[in-house]
């Protein structure tokens, strides 16, 4: 450039007109900067409202209020002939009368045994079966209180009548629930019940143990099934598929069928293996089969690009050493893909696990209280589970709801991680 | 012996066909100097041996196990209740649960016939008895057979490698047949059910209709059961959805990307971006809790303070729930076609003096534009099937509205009420949700190929 063009475009570059403008453009990139900060930040906060609302709601769940009361086991209530049908709910009525002496008005009493949960009979009846020296001795024992008085020591819910949310709790029985609160006979335990007992009506009784059992049961016969069928797959098409019109079909239908949407899988589910093969509803046994058929293209892909990274020189040593093709890919690539398979697999599985549309299809909805003992009993799973109290009224199925979720997401956690460890560790470099 | 013993025995019977196999071409190489006179290594004639047992073992008894129940059924049915043939399937059904109901637990839930009914209960569970001795003596034999036959005829020249290695390889053939039948099998059983549908109701009913009311009137005068199935309401419910959420997902999700691929430094995008895509594991299931536990009331307040009256139930909250579901979708997708650009692209933007979001806006971006789209009919074509975010929040009632702020109905929402519950299979109610479904595959299908196709036609135009 010769002088003079220089002095001229200087002329421009200091003129008022293009400052301005430079300093527009600069603040557009600085605000087109800030947007994308912005996006990223806001995706942030997504993440962590929807962790942090299911915590804070979710960990009261590992704990539950339960009171101390006296039990007489008064032998003219149990019948020595018939244990299994007394009533043991007299019990622990009388128990509360004893605690309470100045309550005699017929409601008034109705109310006040109220505090404890059904449930405790039941723990009775169960304790007078296993051991009926108990009959005639006085012991101090720990039992659940109902839910709404769980909520109202947890959290102060259903304490201010006026506070909009109806409450079936009476002032009488929120004063009877202080007193025993003074008296130290209420104490916040860990909430074993949750953990070992099935789905019940009754928030303080219900637990997820049946969910869990169905869930594993499901994700065993899906592991069963996707994972041999998967790797399998994967391997024909990396290794032995000639390039031909059929291996370009199955190509297409794998990538498609990962992007149908799982109510569709239970639609498959439900005219296929129900309707058609008369397998029964409900059962961990087709729950697990639609699954397989949901994780069996995610396996296949991932088995792919695992089989994809090992380098060809592996294959023509073999080869060259007089292996058979079969031989090749069963003794040498496929032991050295495998990291890859189980990685993809645990990450299919991990998506199973939370699946629920194609559950409900298949009729795994139910209301089911026993624990499943085996792929053909009717179950629940764990997302099924979070369906089902998340849509009860009661305020306690709230807290229980991000209780299983809390479970659920941490299993679904550990998984990924392990998943990602194993990458790390078997990942190579060739 | 139930099909779950069999099964293990088959199993324990064919490794024991293996050893079997095994030895004898051991003692066949002794014979004739050692093993390398054999065609294979030993072990492939026990592989053969122990698939021939347990191949076609296994076929007949699954096959045995899909058809003997309703042979059985027909047989008894015949015998015992001749006059029956022409009487329709409900009634035959109710008569064979009865007898089956009888055969395993001893009761009757019927007083009539109930002689006739015994006698038909103790010959159903007779033939049952039968038919399972009968099996597992027939696979039993017919495996051992077959096996024993190739392990008597094993020699030096049989060439048990090749055989092995063709069933290996049919094995792996069929398992990546798996994805085809899948489809198949989606295809018909969506498709038979709907046709059916399409029997009772007009194809131009159903997909112009105005209303939904799927419930079928028992009674003349009932209210809002009128058996209507036109399902535009769903469709416009499910687009409305589906336009909340991309309008939540879209922004965020492109600016995210954009931020992380090209302004952000190393230490943050190798945070951020797993942090993002934690959003794509969490199950659907959470996200719908998430939405009526916090994101609804938030809006209800919000939408108070502002003057709007939110239903509790809205395509607001599903939309912006399901948006932030969405957000991993597009942001990971996009990134990855953002850096898979050429740098030298960049370099010359900048060299002609652009600033850099310049670069981005009239440079990187054109040329990410297909992969982009691509990613956004990906994620169009997740949120129209995302099923339990909508179902618990959204609502049930089918509304021909445009108002967010409403409650709604989706397509997937409306096929699983229609599934869940107590139904008969041949009603309409119950075949609509067929027909939904095959709607559903069809849109979502055409959105997915789509996309793959965009997505691998400008993929590699710049390497």
């Amino acid at each position: 450039m010769s002088s003079v063009q220089i002095q001229q475009s200087k002329a421009v570059w200091e003129s008022p007109q293009f400052k301005k403008r430079l300093k527009k453009r600069n603040a557009a990139e600085l605000r087109f900067k800030y947007y994308g900060l912005g996006a990223v930040i806001l995706g942030l906060i997504f993440v962590l409202s929807l962790f942090v609302s299911i915590a804070v709601n979710g960990f009261s769940s590992f704990w539950q209020t339960q009171a101390q009361i006296d039990i007489y086991f008064d032998p003219d209530t149990l019948n020595a002939d018939d244990l299994a049908g007394a009533n043991y709910g007299k019990l622990v009525k009388q128990a509360m009368y004893k605690q309470f002496p100045d309550v005699t008005k017929r409601n008034e009493k109705r109310e006040l045994s109220r505090i404890i949960s059904i449930g405790a009979s039941f723990i009775l009846q169960r304790m007078v079966i296993n051991d009926p020296s108990l009959i005639g001795t006085t012991q101090t024992l720990w039992f659940p209180v109902d839910d709404e008085f769980d909520m109202l020591y947890k959290h102060d819910i259903g304490r201010n009548v006026e506070s909009g949310a109806p409450s079936r709790l009476s002032i009488n029985q929120i004063i009877w629930f202080d007193q025993m609160v003074d008296r130290g006979s209420i104490e916040s335990r860990f909430n074993k019940t949750f953990f070992t007992a099935g789905d019940s009506r009754e928030p303080e009784l219900a637990g997820l143990r049946g969910a869990l059992t169905g869930s594993f049961l499901m994700i065993l016969v899906t592991l069963l099934i996707s994972f041999p069928v998967g790797a399998a797959g994967a391997c024909y098409l990396e290794e032995f598929a000639p390039r031909n019109k059929l291996t370009d079909l199955i190509e297409i239908n794998i990538n498609n069928l990962a992007a149908v949407p799982s109510v569709v899988f239970g639609l498959l589910g439900l005219a296929v293996f129900i309707n058609f093969f008369g397998l029964p509803r409900s059962v961990p046994l087709v729950g697990g089969l639609v699954l397989s058929l949901m994780t069996i293209p995610t396996i296949i892909i991932a088995g792919r690009a695992a089989l994809r990274a090992i380098p060809p020189s592996i294959r023509e040593g073999a080869l060259a050493l007089g292996a058979s093709k079969t031989q090749t890919v069963m003794q040498e690539v496929v032991p050295l893909a495998m990291p890859g398979f189980l990685t993809g697999t645990i990450i299919g599985l991990a998506q199973a696990l939370g699946e629920t549309a194609p559950l409900l299809m298949i009729g795994m909805v139910a209301f089911i209280v026993d624990i499943p003992s085996g792929p053909l009993d009717p179950s629940t799973a764990l997302p099924v589970q979070i369906f089902l109290w998340a849509d009860s009224p009661e305020r306690a199925f709230l807290e229980k709801t991000s209780g299983v979720i809390l479970i659920l997401l941490s299993l679904l956690i550990t998984m990924n991680v392990v998943a990602v460890y194993l990458r790390r560790k078997f990942e190579r470099r060739w | 012996m139930n099909a779950w013993t069999l099964t293990i025995i088959l199993l324990v019977m064919s490794s024991l066909f293996y050893a079997v196999a095994k030895k004898r071409s051991l003692r066949i190489a002794e014979d004739i100097g050692g093993i390398r006179y054999l065609h294979s290594a030993p072990r492939y004639y026990g592989v053969v041996a122990a698939a021939l047992f347990a191949v076609p073992a296994l076929s007949v008894l699954g096959l045995w196990v899909s058809v003997d129940e309703n042979i059985i059924v027909r047989m008894v049915l015949s015998e015992f209740f001749a006059d029956m043939q022409s009487a329709d399937q409900a009634e035959k059904d109710w008569l064979v649960s009865q007898i089956q109901i009888y055969a395993h637990t001893g009761q009757l839930l019927a007083t009539e016939n109930a002689q006739v009914l015994k006698a038909a209960a103790d010959r159903y569970q007779h033939l049952v008895d039968q038919s399972e001795t009968l099996r597992n003596a027939s696979i039993l034999v017919l495996g051992a057979v077959i096996s024993f036959v190739f392990v008597l005829f094993i020699s030096a020249k049989i060439r048990a490698r090749v055989i092995a290695e063709s069933i290996i390889k049919l094995f792996l053939l069929a398992s990546s047949l798996i994805a085809i039948f899948t489809t198949i099998g989606i295809v018909l059983s969506v498709l038979f059910e709907a046709i059916l549908f399409f029997q009772k109701i007009p194809v131009r009913d159903f997909l112009f209709g105005l209303e939904w009311s799927p419930q079928i009137a028992i009674r003349e005068d009932q209210v809002g059961s009128s058996g209507l199935f036109g399902s535009v309401p769903l469709f416009t419910g499910t687009l409305l959805v589906a336009g909340v959420a991309m309008s939540v997902a879209v922004p965020v999700g492109l600016l995210s990307a954009i931020y992380l691929a090209e302004y952000a430094s190393t230490k943050v995008r190798s945070f951020a971006k797993p942090a993002l895509e934690i959003l794509a594991g969490v199950p659907t299931v959470v996200y719908g809790f998430f939405a009526i536990l916090v994101v609804a009331p938030l809006l209800r307040d919000f939408g108070l303070v502002l003057g709007l009256d939110i239903a509790r139930e809205s395509a607001l909250a599903a939309g912006v729930v399901m948006g932030i579901m969405i957000i991993p979708f597009v942001s990971s997708l996009t990134d990855d076609v953002i850096t898979a650009l050429p740098q030298s692209i960049r370099e010359a933007s900048l060299a002609c003096g652009a600033t850099k979001s310049e670069t981005i806006k009239k440079v990187v971006l054109p040329a990410a534009l297909p992969g982009i789209v691509g990613s956004l009919l990906l994620a169009v074509s997740r949120a129209i099937g995302e099923t339990m975010i909508v179902l618990m929040a959204a609502g049930l009632a089918a509304r021909l509205t445009a108002n967010p702020l409403e409650s709604v109905t989706t397509v997937t929402v409306q096929i699983v009420t229609l599934l869940v519950g107590d139904q008969e299979f041949d009603s309409a109610k119950t075949l609509a949700a067929f027909a939904l479904g095959l709607t559903l595959f069809v849109a979502t299908l055409l959105l997915n190929v789509t996309a793959l196709y965009i997505v691998r036609k400008y993929s590699e135009q710049y390497e």
